[in-house]
C-alpha cells in the first residue's frame, strides 16, 4: 500500500504525506477518545490484531454538540409534521443511534449517525467512504482507450451516462465530431438508462416503504431494458459501449421491434405503479411533507436532478447545455412544488414518460450512417479493413497498445444523469492518459444534503428521505 | 457577459480566459482574493455550487490547484475558477460559508490531495479512514497495487 | 439423498446426508450488498430468476439469521473490517459466496483502496467469475456450493 516503492520521481521536493501540525493533533485527540469509547464497548478482546491497524473510524464520526457549529443550511427548514419548535432534551437525553453501512435500507454502504430526541432526529451525520474505490488514481493510470472501462462502474446504475459524459469530456479535448447516428444511438442508449434507472428507484422506494411487491414489479420492468442492453453491449451492466469517438458497435438487428415492445411493457407498469402508489394512503402519509429542501438549499448544496426539480427548480442539462442532438427531441422537464419525497416520486415517474417519449422520437428519426467518427486515431477501423489493409491494421495495433493523445488542456463536461449533474473534469498533460479525472457525481452531493432533509424530522422518515434521494453509492465514493 | 466584465473589473489581479467547448469562462484567482472573489461570483449571479476538486501538477509552481466549479441558473452559464496552492503550505480558506455545499468536496480534497481549507468546520479525511498516512491522490504516491502473480495457479504448473 | 429404500416405506440414510440436505435445502442469506454485483442479487431475486426455486430467497438483513453471505462487490479497505464484523456475526455452519471479480480479486481496480480479494478477511468457499456476473451465474455459484455441502466437500 502506502510503503509500495514505484514513487514518481521528480525534480520538485516531495513535500510530507502528513497533515500539519496542528490539526492531525486535534483530529488524533478526537481520534483518540473515540478509540477508547470503541474498545471499551465494541471491539472487546476478540477483534483480531491486523483488524485494529484501520478500524478506527473516529473522528469522522460526529463530534461533540458543542464542538460542532451548525450552520444553519443543516438544520433544514420547518415541514409540517416537523418538530423543530419543540424544546430540545437535556444532552443526557439524546441517544446516539448508528445505522449502516450494513443496513438495507441506506442503498448500500451508506452510515448514518443519528442523534436521536426519543422519535426526533436532532443531527444527521452521514458518513461515507466504504466503498471508495480509488477510481480516480486508477484513471490516471488508464489510457482514454480504456478510461470507459474505469467510469462506467462508478454509478453501477446509470453507466451509459458515466461512460457519456467521459466520452464527452475526451472528445471536447480532441476537437473530435459524432455522426449524427452516433449521437442518436446515444441518446437511445442513454435515455433508456434513465428509465432503468428510474425503476430500480421505483422498487426500491416502495419496499423502504413496506410495498416489496415494487420489488418485485420495478425490477421485473427493469429487466425488458436489460436484456436489449445486453443484446447490444453484450453486458447486462458496466457496458462499455459508449467511448470516446462513437459507440463501440451498431445497434442489433431488429432494435425498433425491441424498443417497441420495450415502450410497452414500460408504461403499463408505470401506470402499474401509479395505480399501487398514487391513492395508497400509507405511501401518501409517509411522503407528503417528509424530507423537505428548499430551492435555496438546493443551490447552496449543490443538489441538482430530480431532487432540485421536486423543489421547483426548472433545471435540466438536457436543456440548459445540450449535449449529443438531445436538443433535437421533444420534451418536458416536469418540476414540484413543495421539495418533498412525494413531489419527487411525481417528477421521476414523469421522467420515465419523458424519456420513453424521447426514445420513441430516437426510434422514428434514428438517422443513417455511421455510428462512430471515421478518425482512425480515435476509432479503431472496421475489422473487414483490418486483413486487407497494413495501415488499418498499424492504427488498430497503435490504438489497442498505446492508445491515442489528447492535446494538453483540460475541460468539465456534464450531462444530466438519472440522479442529477454527473461533470467529468479531465486534466491532459498531452499525452494517453489523463493527468488528472475528477469525477462530479450528484449522489455525493445529495448524501451531503441529507441532514437538511432529516433532522428534525420522524426516524421512520429516514429510510422514505434516503429512497427519495437514490444515492448509488459507487457514485459517491468512486 | 455582464457578469463576467464586472467581475473582471472588481478583480484585476484575476485572469478571464474563454473556454468555447463548452462555452464558459474560466478565471485564475491568486490565493488571497480567493473567499472574496467567490463571494463576488455569488452575489453576481453564480449562486450554484457545482463542484469542487484538487489537482496535483507535480512540477509546477504552485503544485496544486483548487478548481471550483459554480453555476448559474438564471444565465445558464458556467464559471470555474483555479486556484493555485503551493507544496509548502498547502493552505486555502474554506468556502464552506458561502457554499455549504463545499463541506464534502473539501474535505475529499483535504483527504486525497491534503491540501488544508482553513475554517472549514470539520475537516477531517472522508472517503478513507482516519488514520490513513498519507494523501493517495498526489502524484507522488503510488497506485498501491499489488503484483499479480498467475503462477501459483495449480493449471500453470 | 436416499442411499435404501426400505421394503415397507423406509427411507434408510447416514445422518450426515441428512444434516447436509437439510442445509441445503434454507440456506438464508444476509445481504452483503456492495456494489454493481447487489444489485444483480437483487435482480436474482426478483421476479424474472426467482431465487425463491431454490428454497433461499429469504434475504435477510440480520447476520444472525443468516447461513450464507454473498460477498456482492468491491471491498474497500475501510469495509474490509466491517465485513469481518457480520460475518463474526454470523451463526456456525455459514458458508461465503465472493461474488464478482472486484471481491474474488479487487477486479480491475488494483489500487490502494481495495482489499485485492475477499479471502483476505474471510474464508471463501465458492467464487464467482463476472463483472458483475449474471444472475445465472449467481445461481450456478449458489447451487455448485449446494452440491459441495451435500457432497461432505465443506465440512463445518
Amino acid at each position: 500500500m502506502s510503503d509500495t516503492p514505484n514513487v514518481v520521481t521528480g525534480d520538485l521536493e516531495a513535500p510530507t504525506t502528513e497533515a500539519p501540525q496542528e490539526l492531525s493533533e486535534s483530529t488524533s485527540e478526537v481520534a483518540e477518545n473515540r478509540r477508547e469509547v470503541h474498545d471499551m464497548w465494541v471491539a472487546g478482546s476478540e477483534e483480531p490484531g491486523w483488524m485494529r491497524s484501520y478500524t478506527d473510524e473516529g473522528a469522522q464520526e460526529m463530534l461533540d454538540a458543542g464542538d460542532e457549529p451548525v450552520q444553519e443550511i443543516y438544520r433544514g427548514t420547518v415541514v409540517t409534521d416537523d418538530f423543530i419548535e419543540d424544546e430540545p432534551a437535556d444532552d443526557d437525553e439524546l441517544q446516539i443511534l448508528n445505522m449502516g453501512p450494513q443496513h438495507p435500507s441506506t442503498h448500500g454502504v451508506l452510515r448514518l449517525h443519528l442523534e436521536l430526541d426519543g422519535e426526533t432526529i436532532r443531527r444527521v451525520k452521514p458518513i461515507i467512504g466504504y466503498l471508495h474505490t480509488g477510481m480516480e488514481k486508477t484513471a490516471e493510470t488508464l489510457t482514454y482507450m480504456q478510461g470507459s472501462t474505469n467510469v462506467t462502474r462508478m454509478d453501477y446504475l446509470s453507466p451509459m451516462h458515466m461512460e457519456l459524459a467521459f466520452s464527452l469530456a475526451v472528445e471536447s479535448l480532441l476537437g473530435v465530431e459524432i455522426p449524427e447516428r452516433g449521437q442518436a444511438i446515444r441518446i437511445l442508449l442513454t435515455e433508456l438508462n434513465r428509465v432503468s434507472s428510474h425503476l430500480v428507484w421505483a422498487a426500491t422506494q416502495g419496499t423502504d416503504l413496506g410495498a416489496v411487491s415494487m420489488l418485485i414489479y420495478g425490477l421485473r420492468d427493469r429487466e425488458y431494458i436489460l436484456q436489449f442492453f445486453e443484446k447490444t453491449t453484450g453486458l447486462r451492466m458496466n457496458h462499455n459501449f459508449i467511448r470516446p469517438g462513437g459507440v463501440a458497435a451498431d445497434l442489433p438487428d431488429g432494435w425498433e421491434e425491441d424498443i417497441e415492445q420495450i415502450i410497452g411493457k414500460v408504461e403499463q407498469g408505470v401506470s402499474e405503479y401509479e395505480e399501487l402508489f398514487n391513492g395508497n394512503p400509507i405511501f401518501r402519509d409517509r411522503t407528503i411533507g417528509v424530507g423537505v429542501i428548499t430551492p435555496e438549499e438546493c443551490k447552496a448544496l449543490g443538489v441538482s436532478g430530480p431532487i432540485a426539480r421536486g423543489s421547483g427548480i426548472n433545471w435540466d442539462l438536457r436543456k440548459a447545455f445540450p449535449y449529443s442532438g438531445i436538443e433535437k427531441y421533444d420534451f418536458e422537464v416536469p418540476t414540484g412544488k413543495h421539495g418533498d419525497v412525494w413531489d419527487r416520486y411525481i417528477v421521476r415517474i414523469e421522467e420515465i414518460k419523458q424519456s420513453l417519449g424521447i426514445v420513441r422520437q430516437v426510434l422514428e428519426t434514428m438517422p443513417a450512417g455511421d455510428y462512430r467518427t471515421e478518425d482512425r486515431k480515435v476509432t479503431p477501423p472496421p475489422r473487414k479493413r483490418i486483413d486487407e489493409s497494413m495501415e488499418a491494421l498499424i492504427h488498430h495495433f497503435k490504438l489497442f497498445t498505446s492508445g491515442f493523445k489528447a492535446p494538453a488542456g483540460e475541460t468539465y463536461r456534464a450531462v444530466e444523469s438519472p440522479r442529477g449533474e454527473l461533470g467529468m473534469y479531465i486534466v491532459s498533460d498531452g499525452r494517453e492518459r489523463p493527468w488528472r479525472m475528477h469525477a462530479r457525481t450528484p449522489s455525493f452531493n445529495h448524501v451531503q444534503a441529507l441532514p437538511t432533509m432529516m433532522t428534525d424530522s420522524l426516524v421512520a422518515d429516514i429510510v422514505a428521505t434516503i429512497a427519495s434521494c437514490d444515492p448509488v453509492l459507487g457514485d459517491v465514493d468512486r | 457577459m455582464s457578469i463576467y466584465s464586472s467581475l473582471a473589473d472588481a478583480f484585476p489581479s484575476v485572469e478571464f480566459e474563454k473556454v468555447l467547448d463548452p462555452p464558459q469562462d474560466v478565471a485564475h484567482v491568486p490565493a488571497a482574493d480567493y473567499p472574496e472573489f467567490v463571494a463576488a461570483a455569488k452575489t453576481a449571479g453564480f449562486d450554484v455550487f457545482a463542484d469542487l476538486c484538487g489537482v496535483d501538477y507535480l512540477r509546477r509552481d504552485p503544485r496544486f490547484e483548487v478548481v471550483l466549479n459554480l453555476l448559474s441558473y438564471s444565465e445558464s452559464a458556467r464559471l470555474r475558477i483555479r486556484v493555485g496552492v503551493p507544496a509548502a503550505d498547502p493552505k486555502l480558506a474554506s468556502i464552506t460559508d458561502l457554499f455549504p455545499g463545499a463541506n464534502f468536496y473539501e474535505r475529499e480534497a483535504f483527504d486525497l490531495f491534503g491540501v488544508v481549507f482553513e475554517g472549514h468546520p470539520d475537516l477531517t479525511r472522508i472517503v478513507l479512514p482516519d488514520d490513513w498516512e498519507g494523501h493517495p491522490l498526489r502524484k507522488d504516491y503510488a497506485v498501491g497495487s499489488v503484483p499479480v502473480r498467475f503462477k501459483e495457479s495449480p493449471k500453470a504448473q | 439423498m436416499a442411499h435404501r429404500s426400505g421394503p415397507s416405506g423406509f427411507l434408510l440414510t447416514t445422518y450426515d446426508t441428512a444434516v447436509n440436505w437439510t442445509r441445503t435445502r434454507s440456506m438464508w442469506t444476509a445481504t452483503f450488498g456492495l456494489a454493481c454485483c447487489a444489485i444483480e442479487m437483487m435482480a436474482t431475486g426478483a421476479a424474472h430468476n426467482d431465487l425463491a426455486r431454490f428454497g433461499m430467497e429469504v434475504f435477510r438483513a440480520s447476520p444472525r439469521q443468516a447461513d450464507l453471505m454473498i460477498v456482492a462487490g468491491r471491498v474497500s479497505q475501510k469495509m474490509a473490517p466491517v465485513l469481518r464484523q457480520v460475518y463474526d456475526q454470523m451463526s456456525e455452519p455459514k458458508w461465503v459466496i465472493s461474488m464478482g471479480a472486484c471481491a474474488s480479486t479487487g477486479g480491475m481496480f488494483n489500487n490502494y483502496a481495495l482489499v485485492q480479494g475477499v479471502d483476505e478477511v474471510v474464508p471463501v468457499d465458492v467464487y464467482v467469475p463476472g463483472c458483475p456476473p449474471g444472475p445465472q451465474s449467481l445461481m450456478h455459484g449458489i447451487l455448485t456450493l449446494q452440491d459441495k455441502v451435500m457432497s461432505g466437500e465443506i465440512t463445518r
